[in-house]
């Protein structure tokens, strides 16, 4: 009789938190690794909740969300699997040039070797290769020169075993200038093939 | 462009363009990668299902389904990262993006289980211009690594 009416209550109690709030999921901000202005504004029927610090945490619920918050240990139990499924961050280099030339400065020979490593970390790397050049020229000269070092570096990772097929190459001229010069300036920066690796 | 490269198309300015165009094409419907697949995924294209496999190129309205043992990872064009863990269910709605701008649009619904998300360009550029919605609520991205799951 006791145990019934025990039993009785805490359906009741189900009952009347069901009805005035049913989970319906919810959300965590991380931490960033920039750091700044990182935010997630939460909007349903019941309200609105804008979660703008690390482990600030939603309940989603039918009567809105409520606020609350979540822990490192909390988020790698529940979301530990999507967590580990997260591909790898997409990476950028600039790689430089001699004037006039499709040979790296000695620098960039270098630095092509981490290049390669980064594209050989991943099983289907897309990479994209953009070539420019600085403003000493003709616009046919430099939209072909820009093309040329773009293909240098393509050539250079397809030799190494990257696959012709994930490599896409442009070539932009002198119209995308890293450092803002007049025409016919040698700027050593301006003459530079920006890689992006994902 | 210069006027000149319309008034007196030569044939290199052609072969330009004609490279260019080439370039665009496969960009024009790819809008991401899977990079990571694990155990049973699939993905939903105009009524039909493909193998969702490390490497295939993913299109606008693609939906992407895990099994009980599965989780998948994708890199999007403006750099964004989603990964879905186990029984998840997720739609990449709509998704433009140009790459010389990064403006765009990109709407993702988790229908069901638990996502990651890291955003890209799309919210770097324009707070609004990003949105994951369950199928109770609408989250805006302001340039963020969240974690979020539908259902209970």
């Amino acid at each position: 009789m006791n145990s019934l009416w025990r039993r009785l209550a805490a359906l009741a109690l189900a009952v009347l938190l069901g009805a005035c709030s049913t989970p319906q999921g919810n959300v965590v901000l991380l931490p960033d690794a920039d750091g700044k202005n990182t935010a997630v504004f939460v909007k349903q029927d019941g309200g609105e909740l804008l979660l703008d610090k690390p482990y600030a945490a939603a309940q989603l619920t039918s009567a809105g969300p409520k606020p609350a918050t979540s822990s490192a240990a909390q988020v790698q139990s529940q979301f530990g699997a999507a967590l580990a499924a997260r591909p790898l961050a997409p990476a950028q280099f600039t790689l430089y040039f001699i004037e006039g030339k499709d040979e790296f400065t000695d620098v960039s020979k270098r630095e092509f070797d981490s290049v390669f490593a980064e594209i050989a970390k991943r099983p289907v790397p897309d990479v994209l290769v953009i070539g420019h050049t600085d403003s000493v020229g003709t616009d046919a000269f430099n939209d072909n020169l820009s093309r040329q070092r773009a293909e240098v570096v393509k050539r250079a990772l397809v030799a190494r075993g990257i696959s012709a097929a994930n490599i896409v190459t442009v070539g932009r001229g002198k119209r995308e200038q890293l450092v803002a010069t007049g025409d016919n300036v040698a700027e050593a920066r301006n003459r530079r093939v920006e890689i992006l690796v994902r | 462009m210069k006027p000149d490269a319309f008034r007196d198309p030569t044939p290199r300015a052609a072969a330009l363009l004609l490279v260019l165009a080439a370039a665009a094409l496969p960009a024009a419907a790819e809008i991401g990668q899977i990079k990571t697949s694990k155990g049973q995924v699939t993905v939903e294209r105009a009524g039909q299902v493909l193998p969702g496999e490390v490497g295939l190129r993913l299109e606008a309205a693609d939906t992407l389904k895990t099994g009980p043992d599965g989780a998948v990872g994708i890199t999007m064009r403006d750099n964004a990262l989603l990964s879905a863990g186990p029984n998840s269910i997720l739609s990449l709605e709509r998704f433009d993006f140009d790459a010389t701008t990064s403006q765009g649009r990109f709407d993702a619904q988790l229908q069901r289980g638990t996502l990651a998300v890291v955003s890209g360009r799309i919210a770097k550029q324009s707070p609004q211009a990003m949105t994951v919605r369950t199928p109770s609520a609408q989250l805006g991205v302001r340039g963020t690594d969240f974690v979020v799951a539908a259902g209970e």
